[in-house]
């Protein structure tokens, strides 16, 4: 339950599917370099769902860039499936904070971008991106632009996206921060319907740690500036876990032992 | 109980109604604001034109100074064929001076968005060009190139392309970076998410620039005609003014004003084709706002 090295090596390297492995991000600007990350090492396994969980600048959506590759580390690497991680990765499916949707596609086409940006068969692709606009209650809005959708749709726009190519690997960046909590709660439980209906693992990054306790198998607990590591904690709640449960004892204890870390570090302070 | 009886009591109808009510009412209110949108400005001009009219007789105005409204109808009527001819002469260099200041200019604002270097070059450049006079080396360009069409497609070019190029280029530079991460992340050569997401998404920028540049082309070619030309519009204008023919002199305005709309109207139903969700997504938000 400590902090990096101990917990990674609990895991071992054979099974470990996403290994980032003492990652550091420095920035320079005019008044002298910024740490943003400061040797983080992280392991998934294949199928887990991991949540990173921290303040704002604690540099966990710039440790989800570079696991997908899109930026670049300033030390460190990112092994998956043992292989190293030097450009864009292609194999997973991305979901921002901001729904990144095209004004100019509807919803179907917006879906439809992932299979036309892969090559894939189109009319499966097709019929494959219906019912997972289906699944998530947007059946009847095909043909709607993404103007004409309420902040939640658009967001299970992009989701749907994001699965349309069956990813290995989802990397989701707050996905559900710009949203009202009944509408957040809603996509929190269709996250771990569609989780739980394919094998898939799940990097997701929040500050909510009610939702980081819901949905996860570990939570990486982050302290800011500079982002570390500071504790791991497994989660040992059944699946399909139920709104109900967020008012259990065991729930209450892995809420609390978060808010302990965040109250001790300085986060949040108790007047 | 009682209370609550009392309540439903004071609402008569059913939400059925009340729907239907509501829709209605809606409708109406909508069609009334179209009715108004299309009678409010015919109305304004038309009590405006009559205020003229009625002045210019009562003040007895010189026609060679301002003429009345009837006037310029007349002189448009009388020179009817001269008008349609000229206009079509203006035209031709308006529409030859734009399409090659799109040509020039979306090219350029492409290399200019994609080198940085070239960018740093050839800006200075673009934006003297911008800052020199246009109407002042017009003559220049009359000593190069005479009398013929040429001189008055190139000033219109270089009055209209400025805004294209820079609108290109806000627009081909503002997108998110989280629209080229999800691009990386699908695997999309640059090119291919130039085509599917940077260009669309600087369609709107384009068009506004687009639209600013129609109306300074007609500048442009009009520009021309005054110092070098031999037919046009703008040449009519100085030949009325030289005659002290006013009437034609407004009319030949007149025909460059309803030039300038139907060009720009052109543009703005290029910009409809090609981006139709705008107005879809507009349309609903216009609905729900009352």
């Amino acid at each position: 339950m400590q902090a990096g090295p101990p917990a990674a090596a609990a895991i071992g390297p054979e099974s470990a599917y996403l290994q980032i492995q003492s990652l550091s991000k420095v920035y320079p600007t005019d008044d002298g370099p910024v740490r943003a990350l400061d040797r983080v090492s992280i392991e998934q396994r294949k199928g887990e769902f991991v949540s990173l969980v921290g303040p704002s600048g604690c540099g966990k959506s710039t440790l989800m860039m570079i696991a997908a590759g899109l930026t670049s580390a300033s030390d460190g690497q990112i092994l998956v499936d043992n292989q190293r991680v030097t450009k864009a990765r292609t194999d997973i499916g991305i979901v921002f904070q901001n729904h990144v949707l095209l004004d100019w596609r509807t919803t179907l086409e917006n879906v439809l971008l992932q299979a036309e940006a892969r090559g894939m068969d189109m009319a499966a692709a097709e019929i494959r991106a219906r019912e997972l606009l289906a699944a998530v209650g947007l059946g009847g809005f095909e043909n709607k632009y993404p103007k004409s959708l309420s902040g939640g749709m658009r967001q299970r726009v992009s989701i749907c996206r994001a699965l349309l190519h069956d990813p290995v690997h989802l990397l989701m960046d707050e996905p559900f921060g710009a949203l009202d909590a009944l509408t957040r709660d809603q996509l929190v439980l269709d996250l771990q319907d569609i989780c739980s209906r394919r094998s898939v693992s799940i990097l997701f990054v929040t500050h909510s740690i009610a939702e980081a306790v819901f949905l996860s198998d570990r939570v990486i607990v982050m302290t800011p500036r500079p982002g570390k590591i500071d504790r791991i904690i497994d989660i040992d709640l059944p699946r399909p876990r139920t709104l109900a449960m967020r008012q259990s004892p065991e729930f209450a204890a892995y809420s609390r032992e978060i808010l302990d870390i965040f109250l001790a570090r300085g986060v949040l302070r108790e007047h | 109980m009682p209370a609550a009886a009392a309540l439903e009591q004071t609402s008569a109808l059913s939400i059925e109604q009340v729907e239907r009510r509501v829709q209605s009412e809606s409708r109406s209110k909508r069609s009334r604001d179209r009715r108004t949108e299309i009678i409010s400005p015919i109305l304004v001009t038309g009590l405006l034109l009559v205020a003229w009219e009625v002045a210019a007789d009562f003040f007895q105005v010189p026609t060679y100074l301002f003429p009345a409204p009837s006037k310029i109808v007349a002189a448009c009527i009388d020179n009817a064929s001269l008008l349609l001819r000229e206009s079509w002469v203006t035209a031709v260099e308006i529409v030859l001076g734009y399409m090659l200041s799109i040509v020039i200019g979306i090219p350029l604002a492409l290399g200019i968005f994609h080198w940085p270097v070239f960018a740093k070059s050839v800006y200075p450049l673009l934006v003297s060009t911008q800052a020199m006079p246009k109407v002042a080396i017009a003559p220049l360009f009359v000593v190069w190139f005479g009398f013929g069409l040429l001189p008055k497609i190139l000033i219109a070019f270089l009055i209209a392309f400025f805004p294209i190029v820079i609108n290109t280029v806000m627009g081909l530079s503002a997108i998110e970076h989280e629209k080229i991460f999800l691009a990386r992340s699908m695997g999309l050569s640059s090119f291919a998410t130039f085509r599917l997401i940077r260009f669309p998404n600087a369609l709107p920028s384009i068009f506004a620039g687009l639209k600013i540049s129609i109306t300074l082309a007609v500048v442009g070619a009009v520009v021309g005609e005054f110092v070098g030309g031999d037919s046009g519009l703008g040449y009519q204008l100085m030949v009325a003014n030289g005659n002290m023919n006013t009437p034609l002199l407004f009319a030949g305005v007149l025909s460059l004003t309803v030039l300038g709309l139907i060009l720009f109207g052109l543009i703005e139903m290029l910009e409809h084709f090609a981006m139709p969700y705008r107005e879809r997504a507009n349309g609903a938000t216009g609905a729900g706002t009352m």
